[in-house]
This record gives C-alpha cells, sequence and structure tokens, in this order.
C-alpha cells in the first residue's frame, strides 16, 4: 500500500470520526444551544479533515484546487451559520438549558 | 442590523464567490453536474442573502424592480427564441442541429448553452421576486 493512501485514509477516517461524534452530540445533548455546539464545531472540522485526505489522495491537480476552496468555503460559512443561528434564537428569548436542581 | 457584524462582513466577502459560483454551475451545464435551474437559484440565493443581512433597501438598490422584471421576461425570451428560431430554420422545437454554426455538433453544444443561460436569468429573477412578494406581506 502506497503512504500517500495511508496517510489520506488516517484523515479521512478522522473526519468520520468527528462527523459521528457531532451526529450523537445533536441527538443526545438537551436543548437547541448545546446541540448547535456540536454540530457547528464538530461538522466543521470533520468536513475539513475529510476533505483534506482526499486533497492528499487526489494529489495536487485541479480538482484538489476546487476541494481546497471547498475547504476554506466551509470553514468561513459554518461557523457564520452557526453564529447567525445562536444569535436569532437568543434575540427572539430562548433561554439556554440547566440542570433541574440548580434553579 | 448595526450589531451584526460578523454576519455582514462575511456575507460581503462571500457574495461575489457565491455569484461567480452560481455563474460556474450554468456555464457547465451541459457537461457537468449543474445547470440553468440550479445556478439560477444559487444566483437568486445571493440576491436573498443581501436582503436578509443588510436590508430589503439594500437589496433592492442592487436589483431594482424594474431589472427584475426585465430579467424574469428576458430568460424566457431568449429560452422560446432559441427554440423559435430552430423552428424557423426547418427543425422542430428547441432541435439545436439546425442552428446556423457549422455542423449540428456545434450547434447542438451552443444552442444548449444558449438554453441554459435562459432558463438561469429567468429562475434567479423569478427566485427573488418570490421572496420580495412573500417579505412584502409581512410589512402590512
Amino acid at each position: 500500500m502506497d503512504i500517500i493512501t495511508i496517510i489520506s485514509g488516517i484523515f479521512i477516517f478522522a473526519g468520520c470520526f468527528f462527523i459521528v461524534i457531532a451526529s450523537i452530540g445533536v441527538l443526545r445533548l438537551p436543548d437547541f444551544y448545546t446541540r448547535l455546539h456540536a454540530a457547528g464545531k464538530a461538522d466543521t472540522l470533520g468536513q475539513g479533515l475529510i476533505f483534506l485526505g482526499l486533497i492528499i489522495y487526489e494529489g495536487f491537480n485541479l480538482i484538489s484546487l476546487k476541494m481546497l476552496f471547498i475547504v476554506i468555503f466551509i470553514f468561513i460559512a459554518n461557523p457564520t451559520a452557526t453564529h447567525a443561528a445562536a444569535k436569532a434564537a437568543f434575540i427572539s428569548g430562548l433561554k439556554p438549558w440547566r440542570k433541574k436542581d440548580d434553579n | 442590523m448595526n450589531e451584526n457584524v460578523i454576519i455582514r462582513t462575511v456575507t460581503q466577502i462571500m457574495l461575489p464567490f457565491i455569484q461567480i459560483f452560481g455563474l460556474y454551475v450554468i456555464a457547465h451545464g451541459e457537461v457537468g453536474p449543474g445547470g440553468g435551474f440550479q445556478g439560477g437559484v444559487i444566483l437568486g440565493a445571493s440576491v436573498i442573502l443581501i436582503s436578509l443581512v443588510l436590508g430589503k433597501k439594500e437589496a433592492r438598490k442592487r436589483l431594482s424592480m424594474k431589472w427584475n422584471d426585465v430579467f424574469n421576461s428576458t430568460g424566457v425570451l431568449v429560452y422560446a427564441g432559441i427554440g423559435f428560431i430552430c423552428l424557423f430554420l426547418g427543425g422542430s422545437f428547441l432541435e439545436y442541429g439546425v442552428l446556423p454554426f457549422g455542423s449540428a455538433e456545434k450547434g447542438n453544444h451552443l444552442g444548449m448553452v444558449g438554453i441554459e443561460i435562459g432558463v438561469g436569468i429567468t429562475v434567479a429573477a423569478v427566485m427573488t421576486t418570490i421572496f420580495f412578494e412573500a417579505s412584502e406581506k409581512d410589512d402590512d
């Protein structure tokens, strides 16, 4: 097996791991803000790692340049969308979740 | 509107790239994934994004009501015009092979590009029209 294949496989595996963690977080966490936290952070990192692995596998050509553009786009757009959703929820008055015995 | 610094900055950085990507999808309609409808939706979404983030007045300044109506009908005119030119040149409706570009292959290629451009213009204009009409009702 080629060394480039192994390196890209490690990156893609790490990306899939983060996306699985994000899905578990979206399903299991208690309220909107915490779910947004899981989706926004781990999704961005997971997609970035998967595309990085594909870029390493592909070598340097036009396709990997396009994938690099997608990575940059996701790294800027996804946190901004998360920020916008969280801010909209906060302005419309959604209270963050607390444990029952805290208040 | 003044406090959304992050969203406004990112939108202003992203807008030209979104619109270039829309044009790219339209231009690659006949050789790759995409086409007139998808590229038109991306172009329309960029105008909707301006209206959501920078305000409806700013969006109307960049794409006025008059030009929106003009684009609405221009795309249909391009589409139907190419179809009827094929009809007048002796083919059936939208049979690009009879277009006067030399060979039938070249006619097919360029005719399809023209159709994609027409569909893209109309879809982009109609998407923004739907959004603006739906948001007008809220203000009353």
